[in-house]
């Protein structure tokens, strides 16, 4: 995919793609909080891709990756179109990285309607590329993902108000286990320097004679 | 609705069954092994998170905002006995002579570590004064995982430390005598579940040049080090007050905790945190000179608090990673030790009271558990480290995150073998603010207990009933600027004037050696204690009234409640560079309840207050 513009931000992730970010680490002792961790956080129950693809959610969406995951569904007329064209820039700011070792997914607030079909239309509507997977499932696992990954609304009331659902995006890296949330209608750049912070620190192979370029690292 | 009011009589009845449950535990003097028998405790030693054990862990509040009911995420912790190992006091870091790895630069140290490859430091920007204020005392400080027991009935604890203390070792520092601390991340690749290798550690609120101030986005790396120049001045010292600063800015208290941007709740929940002392000519640490406050260190207790879950199963320090709105713990922590006891001499003590947070606002109470009605008064010095012009007596005290009380208790009124608790009043059920429900004495969180011993001892310090003077509050001028600020909630995301926090993004430029007034507005149903890094403020008016007595000093922190109008005085003095204001509950903070304003010579002007104020 040829980039005209964003030199910088691309050799950034060139570089940071070369790390090794979203490997889990051989290092660390194994005290079990990983498992723990899932089995708090991460349900592993079975979706259907916007593509029909059936998958589960820890096995196949989650495990050893850099992950980005809000909630939305089609009809929304909210916040929903307006951080699903956000986070379309985040998407073509992190170019091929999306799909390789970046993975975003949209969960649909609204199973019973939000089919794949339906799912299929809003992604090819909204121009998103691919690697940013659309999900639907049972209600009930909907439901209990959106409440173990921390997008219900303590107020009962507003909770049940579709119109009033949480406009925050989940990103992560699942084996450093660096869980946090950024608002999705915060600006794109700002999101995806959010995201690539996942990748651990950019380190510079020395080279003989050469001064290196110092970064900001970030991790 | 049927359905609802059904769900709330069910949690209505669980809570009094909590309630049941705990007192019957408590009256049957129930051994290990009987709870053991009875099934309500595991081998390993952990209470069975019975439903309904610990209402308050589990339940949060129901739409009309004042009840404690609605779906909450956190199980209750494994039981523990309260008041079985004494309350730990810090240790005092110790200065070096001489930084390990390259010495100190103005400029940041660059150059590639072979060993890493990262740069050195990770700092970016040079020192703007240290040439100015040449350090004269070099501190190291390590950033790294202890084993840290919590309590006997809990296993040891993987924290993350400086220098192997949880909390970390106290500084002791001096106006006029300004240093330079090397700060190395040298924290574990494995997090055991929360927390980022990742850190920026600020000074809270010294009158610290921006580069060293612990900005959020200013992190460095697992490897690296940062230079942090604390040059220990007051403030005014190149403007209103040349060349030594307003002694009337002096801080006594502060605190240095990590402020990494998205992840400052988990690293400092993780144990990221300790004191930083700053003594001068009047308040000296010896009773018998300046301001005669209680002698430093025997009589002058720092104590920071910190609510805190841990895993039933696991016994280990937990953290709920889906929480947008506020963690509450329902262990006590005090120096890192759960419900310690503290034994005092029947005389005056200066206690420096921190509330580390996460999230939790407290009332303290001096309870006696053997006359609950009697009402134990004492002294407020101070309010976020800054001495107030006169002691101010109360029988209680509200603290919210991150604010600071210095506070003088005299225990010579009591008998030897009094007992004392402190005790946490305050009804809060999540992270939205407290209920302002007062619970009855011995019904609230019982944090510390004080024993009153007998030991023959002497009290030099001055009594705060003949009304000892302090600072006066340096005089309010024309304000170059006011502007106006509004702390609210949209789609569950937290904004400040309905904008977000990013690093990048400077929001205004405030011009260096100019006043300027700032009103902040609290939102509908939710309260967050605001902090304004770099200069103290002065409250000029809540809700278009008068600050109560204690507000009525210089603070960095003020709370803002339920559709709070405040209005804060400020002068921004003598640095250049970023700094935040941010939401304290650590939790709002992460979610971006932050914003970014910068210092520089020049200023921006095109915003303007409502007209509502004076």
């Amino acid at each position: 995919m040829a980039r005209k513009s964003r030199r910088n931000m691309l050799a950034m992730l060139t570089a940071a793609a070369t790390t090794g970010g979203g490997v889990a680490q051989a290092s660390g002792s194994d005290d079990g909080s990983r498992q723990k961790t899932q089995a708090h956080y991460f349900p592993n129950v079975e979706l259907m891709t916007h593509e029909g693809e059936k998958v589960r959610f820890y096995d196949d969406l989650i495990k050893d990756k850099i992950v980005v995951i809000n909630f939305m569904y089609a009809e929304c007329q909210g916040i929903c179109p307006g951080i699903t064209a956000n986070l379309r820039k985040v998407q073509k700011l992190l170019g091929d990285r999306v799909g390789r070792d970046i993975f975003m997914y949209s969960i649909t607030l609204m199973p019973e309607k939000d089919d794949p079909e339906a799912l299929n239309h809003y992604v090819k509507m909204h121009g998103i590329k691919a690697g940013w997977k659309f999900l639907t499932g049972k209600p009930a696992d909907i439901e209990t993902l959106r409440r173990k990954l921390g997008f219900s609304n303590s107020n009962p009331k507003l909770d049940k108000d579709r119109n009033n659902h949480i406009g925050m995006v989940r990103y992560g890296n699942e084996a450093r286990q660096w869980w946090a949330m950024c608002p999705g209608q915060a600006n794109a750049a700002w999101i995806v320097e959010s995201i690539l912070w996942m990748d651990g620190p950019k380190r510079i192979q020395p080279q003989n004679g050469t001064q290196s370029k110092s970064e900001k690292s970030a991790g | 609705m049927a359905n609802i009011s059904k769900r709330n009589r069910r949690r209505e009845k669980e809570i009094l069954d909590a309630a049941k449950n705990r007192r019957e535990i408590i009256a049957a003097r129930l051994s290990r092994r009987d709870l053991m028998k009875m099934g309500l405790l595991t081998s390993a030693g952990y209470l069975i998170p019975k439903r309904g054990l610990s209402a308050r862990a589990q339940y949060s509040r129901d739409g009309s905002g004042r009840g404690c009911f609605g779906g909450f995420n956190t199980p209750p912790s494994p039981l523990t006995n309260p008041f079985v190992e004494p309350m730990p006091i810090m240790p005092i870091h110790q200065p070096v002579t001489q930084f390990s790895g390259p010495p100190p630069t103005v400029n940041p140290n660059t150059a590639i570590n072979p060993a890493t490859g990262l740069p050195f430091e990770g700092r970016t920007r040079p020192h703007q004064a240290l040439s100015q204020f040449p350090a004269q005392k070099l501190y190291e400080v390590h950033q790294r995982e202890a084993l840290v027991s919590v309590h006997p009935q809990l296993p040891t604890q993987r924290l993350w430390s400086f220098n192997g203390n949880v909390p970390g070792p106290t500084y002791v520092a001096h106006y006029g005598e300004p240093i330079l601390v090397r700060n190395y991340n040298d924290l574990p690749s494995n997090n055991g579940g929360f927390g980022i290798q990742s850190v920026s550690t600020h000074l809270h609120n010294g009158h610290t040049p921006s580069e060293s101030d612990g900005f959020p986005c200013d992190f460095f790396a697992v490897g690296q080090y940062y230079d942090q120049h604390y040059p220990n001045v007051l403030a005014g010292f190149s403007s209103t007050n040349p060349p030594n600063g307003d002694i009337r800015e002096a801080l006594s208290t502060l605190w240095y905790h990590d402020h990494r941007v998205d992840f400052t709740a988990q690293n400092v929940y993780k144990g990221l945190a300790g004191f930083y002392l700053l003594f001068n000519e009047f308040d000296t640490g010896n009773e018998a000179t300046g301001f005669r406050l209680p002698q430093f260190p025997d009589f002058d207790i720092q104590m920071i608090f910190g609510d805190r879950n841990f895993d039933p199963q696991t016994g280990l320090l937990a953290f709920d990673l889906a929480n947008r709105d506020g963690i509450l713990g329902d262990k006590f922590l005090v120096n890192g030790k759960i419900q310690p006891f503290f034994q005092v001499k029947r005389r005056r003590y200066r206690f420096r009271w921190l509330n580390g947070g996460p999230s939790r606002f407290y009332q303290f109470f001096l309870t006696n558990p053997n006359n609950l009605s009697q009402v134990n008064r004492f002294w407020v010095i101070s309010n976020d480290g800054n001495l107030l012009p006169n002691p101010v007596q109360v029988s209680s005290l509200r603290i919210a995150v991150a604010e600071r009380m210095d506070v003088i208790v005299d225990f010579s009124a009591f008998p030897a073998g009094t007992i004392l608790r402190l005790e946490n009043r305050l009804q809060q059920c999540d992270g939205a603010g407290p209920t302002d429900n007062i619970l009855s004495a011995g019904q609230g969180d019982q944090v510390l207990e004080f024993r009153v011993v007998s030991d023959p001892v002497t009290d030099g310090s001055v009594d705060p009933a003949t009304n000892p003077h302090f600072y006066d509050v340096p005089p309010r001028t024309t304000v170059n600027q006011c502007r106006q600020f509004k702390f609210d909630r949209r789609n569950g995301q937290w904004v400040i004037n309905d904008k977000f926090f990013d690093c990048n993004e400077v929001r205004f430029r405030v011009k260096r050696n100019t006043a300027e007034q700032w009103n902040l507005e609290g939102g509908f149903d939710w309260q967050h204690p605001v902090h304004i890094h770099f200069e103290e403020f002065q409250i000029i008016s809540r809700n278009r009234n008068t600050p109560t007595a204690i507000e009525r000093g210089r603070k960095d922190v003020v709370r803002l409640g339920e559709n709070d109008d405040v209005e804060l005085f400020f002068r921004f003095r003598d640095f250049v560079g970023r700094y935040p204001m941010h939401c304290h509950n650590t939790i709002h903070e992460d979610h971006a309840m932050m914003l970014r304003f910068d210092i520089d010579d020049t200023g921006n002007s095109n915003e303007s207050c409502d007209s509502h104020h004076h």
